[in-house]
Order: C-alpha cells, then sequence, then structure tokens
C-alpha cells in the first residue's frame, strides 16, 4: 500500500461520476416515480369515487324501483275501483232496464186485459141483447135501452 | 497458476499485490505524488462508467407506467438511495442523494471484481504485456480498484470536501468557524483550542477510517482469495495435495459466497457513512 496521485485522480473521478448521476441519472427516474404514485393515487382516488358512485346508482335505482311499484298498485287498485264502478253502473242499468222492461210489459199486459174486458163486456152486452130479442122477439131500442146496458156492461 | 517459472506462495502474492503503476516497478516510497496506479485508475474509471451508464439507460428509458424487471430494479435502488437520505440529510438534497446512489453503485462494482477469478484478468494482461515484448513476470495488475488505499481514500478526500463544502454552505463561513471553536464543550475562551482540537482530529479520524475501512476490509478479502488460490495450486499429483485442492474449492466457494455479502455490505457502509458525514454538515450543534 503506497500513497500517490492516484488519490487525486480517484477523486476527481468520483466527484465527476457524482455530478453525473445529479445531472442525467437521478431526475428521470425521481419523475417517474413520483408520476407513478400520482398516476396510482389518481387510480384509488378514482376506484373509490367510482365505488361511491355505484353505491349511489344502487340507491337511486331501488328507490326508482320502489316508486314504480307504489305507481303500478296505486294504478292497479284505481283500476280495480274503476272496474268495480263499472260493474256497478251496469248492474245498476241493467236492473233499471230490467225494471222498465216489466213496468212495460206489466202496463201492456194491464191494458190488453183491460181491452179484452172491454170487448167482453162489449160482446156480452150485445149476447145479453141479442139473446133478450130472441126471447122478447122484439128489437130492442138500443137508444132506448142505452142506460140500461150501460148499467149492465159495468156490473160484468 | 499466474507465472510460468512456478513461483512460490510469497513471490506469488507479491506479485498480485503489486499494482501497474506510471513507474513500471514497485513504488520506492511510502508518499510519492508522482505516481499514478493505472490499474487502479483504469478499472475504477471503467467500472464507474458502467455503473453510471447502466442508471443513465434506466433512468433514459424510465416511465411512470408499468416498469420492467430492470426499471423495477434500478427503482428499488433508487428508492432505497432515496429514502436513506431523507432519513439522514435534512436539507438540499438534489446533489447528495444522486451522489450517494452513485457512491453504493460505483464501489459495489469496483468490489465484485474481487468475485472474478483471481488470475483471470492478470493472466490476460501478462499475455497482452508479454506480446507487447515485455516480461511477463513484470505484468502487473490489481483488479479491485477498493483494494488500493488511494482509490478509498480519494473518495473519502471526497467526502471531506463535500462536507467542508456544506458545512461552509449551510452554516456560512462565520457560523462555521464559530462552531469549530465552541462545539462540542462550549463556547469559552479556554475552550476554544479544546474544541477546534476536537474538531480536526473528528474531521481527520472521519475521512481516514471512512477511506481505510473499505480499503481493509477489500484487501484483507483479496488476500484470503490469494491464500484460497494457494490452496488449490498445491496439486501435485499426491494424496495431500489432493486434499488441499479440495480444501481450496470448498473455501473458495465459502469464501466467495460470504463476499457477496461483504461487497454489499462495504457498498452500503460506505454510502451510508458519506451520508452521515454529509447529514452531520447539516447539523448545527
Amino acid at each position: 500500500m503506497n500513497l500517490n496521485a492516484t488519490l487525486f485522480a480517484q477523486l476527481v473521478v468520483f466527484l465527476i461520476l457524482a455530478w453525473f448521476t445529479m445531472k442525467f441519472v437521478w431526475p428521470p427516474i425521481m419523475k417517474a416515480l413520483d408520476e407513478r404514485a400520482s398516476k396510482i393515487a389518481d387510480g384509488l382516488a378514482a376506484a373509490d369515487k367510482a365505488k361511491s358512485d355505484l353505491a349511489h346508482a344502487e340507491k337511486k335505482a331501488s328507490e326508482e324501483l320502489r316508486k314504480a311499484r307504489e305507481s303500478a298498485a296505486e294504478f292497479r287498485s284505481g283500476a280495480e275501483r274503476q272496474v268495480a264502478q263499472l260493474i256497478e253502473d251496469a248492474r245498476a242499468e241493467g236492473a233499471r232496464i230490467v225494471n222498465a222492461a216489466r213496468e212495460a210489459a206489466e202496463a201492456e199486459a194491464g191494458a190488453a186485459s183491460q181491452r179484452a174486458k172491454e170487448a167482453l163486456r162489449e160482446h156480452v152486452a150485445a149476447l145479453a141483447v141479442a139473446g133478450a130479442e130472441r126471447i122478447l122477439r122484439k128489437e130492442i131500442n138500443a137508444q132506448a135501452h142505452a142506460e140500461l146496458l150501460t148499467q149492465l156492461k159495468s156490473e160484468l | 497458476m499466474a507465472a510460468e517459472h512456478a513461483p512460490n506462495a510469497s513471490e506469488y502474492i507479491v506479485h498480485h499485490l503489486t499494482h501497474l503503476n506510471s513507474l513500471g516497478h514497485k513504488q520506492a516510497k511510502l508518499v510519492d505524488w508522482s505516481v499514478f496506479h493505472l490499474d487502479t485508475l483504469f478499472w475504477s474509471v471503467t467500472l464507474g462508467l458502467i455503473a453510471i451508464l447502466i442508471l443513465a439507460r434506466a433512468a433514459s428509458k424510465a416511465t411512470s407506467g408499468v416498469p420492467g424487471r430492470f426499471q423495477a430494479a434500478v427503482e428499488i435502488l433508487v428508492e432505497m438511495v432515496e429514502s436513506q437520505s431523507k432519513s439522514i440529510v435534512h436539507g438540499d438534497r438534489s446533489f447528495i442523494a444522486p451522489l450517494a446512489l452513485t457512491v453504493f453503485v460505483w464501489i459495489f462494482f469496483m468490489n465484485a471484481m474481487d468475485l472474478l477469478p483471481l488470475d483471470l484478468l492478470p493472466n490476460i494482461w501478462a499475455a497482452v504485456y508479454g506480446a507487447a515484448g515485455h516480461d511477463p513476470s513484470h505484468a502487473y495488475m490489481r483488479v479491485v480498484p477498493t483494494a488500493d488505499l488511494n482509490a478509498t481514500l480519494g473518495m473519502s478526500l471526497g467526502v471531506l470536501i463535500l462536507c467542508l463544502w456544506y458545512s461552509v454552505k449551510i452554516k456560512g463561513f462565520g457560523g462555521w468557524m464559530h462552531e469549530l471553536f465552541t462545539a462540542p464543550f462550549g463556547s469559552h475562551p479556554v475552550l476554544y483550542p479544546i474544541n477546534f482540537a476536537m474538531q480536526m482530529i473528528e474531521f481527520v479520524a472521519k475521512t481516514v477510517s471512512h477511506g481505510m475501512r473499505l480499503f481493509g476490509n477489500m484487501y484483507a478479502g483479496e488476500l484470503i482469495f490469494m491464500l484460497i488460490a494457494l490452496m488449490g495450486a498445491a496439486w501435485a499429483g499426491t494424496v495431500g495435495s489432493g486434499l488441499l485442492w479440495v480444501g481450496g474449492v470448498v473455501a473458495g466457494t465459502i469464501w466467495a459466497i460470504f463476499h457477496i455479502l461483504i461487497i454489499t455490505l462495504q457498498a452500503f457502509i460506505f454510502m451510508m457513512l458519506t451520508l452521515v458525514y454529509i447529514g452531520q454538515a447539516h447539523e448545527s450543534h
């Protein structure tokens, strides 16, 4: 082991190499590392945001679903009510028509029987008159006996 | 093994521990500022270039998207250095953190030269040296720059200079002078020289121990690889030498595996101490 001028040469080389590293090696590597770190941080933040967005969207979707269900139920019950109303109305209308028809029929029947009675009375009165004529062999004056006849008719 | 004229163990080790320097022979004086270790310079600069080019390649291709394996590996390293520097140095780290990264990767690469076969590069160099018409037995080549005290002290001296620079930058020249004379014992005229002496001792001790620690570990590791290689080289056809050869294989395997830890750990320690010392320059007492 001897000491000599190699020492100073080594010193100079040492400083030059360190300078080179400072100038050309260190900054790009640190830059890449820092950039990657910030990229990763951004990525993590984005993932967090996506997660909270997803949770938010899920909540919103279930809310919408619930609303849709509610309105569907409301709609259905409304429709049911309306249908029931329609059925009720139809039933009432039907009953009314049936009643009206029955009343009309009854009225018709009453009138018909009345007319038949009237006709029958007329007929009976005529028969009675004809019978009496034959018995009496004499013409009955319808005019003279109208009162009697009408009385007779109303008694039938 | 290495030399054709079958050196003995001591010659083998001395040969392997001799640097290729600008003199062409072993440096005589302990300290001689006119000499360069060419092998240390070549390998440290080469490995430094490889290290920063690998890092620069990763940096130029770095994307903030999904990283490939290579980019991820470099990023792990960068994140490690970044978090360490952030916890130790409180202030502007735009130079300090890259410095720590450079220190770690560069020293790791230089240490890792220890894991190459001990004689591989020296033998190639000897062949080249011989082909160039020189005596191959004088082809010296040490391939682990961090096992050269010049390299490690050069780097720790760099760290010291940065400590002084940041001390002045953070505290101002006056503030730093004030600290030199009043810390650690307190502000009193009697204590000024003691404080100053303590601070000087601290700076010297930090720098020397910083460089020496790495050097010592790698030098010792290299030496043990040489001893293990000598066990393997003992093969001479006898049972005893055969057992030594087997022992060399086993010991070499164990030591190389253990050395994976050491080279990484020493690179990490050097980086951490660099950060700690520069961090201290940022703290006021």
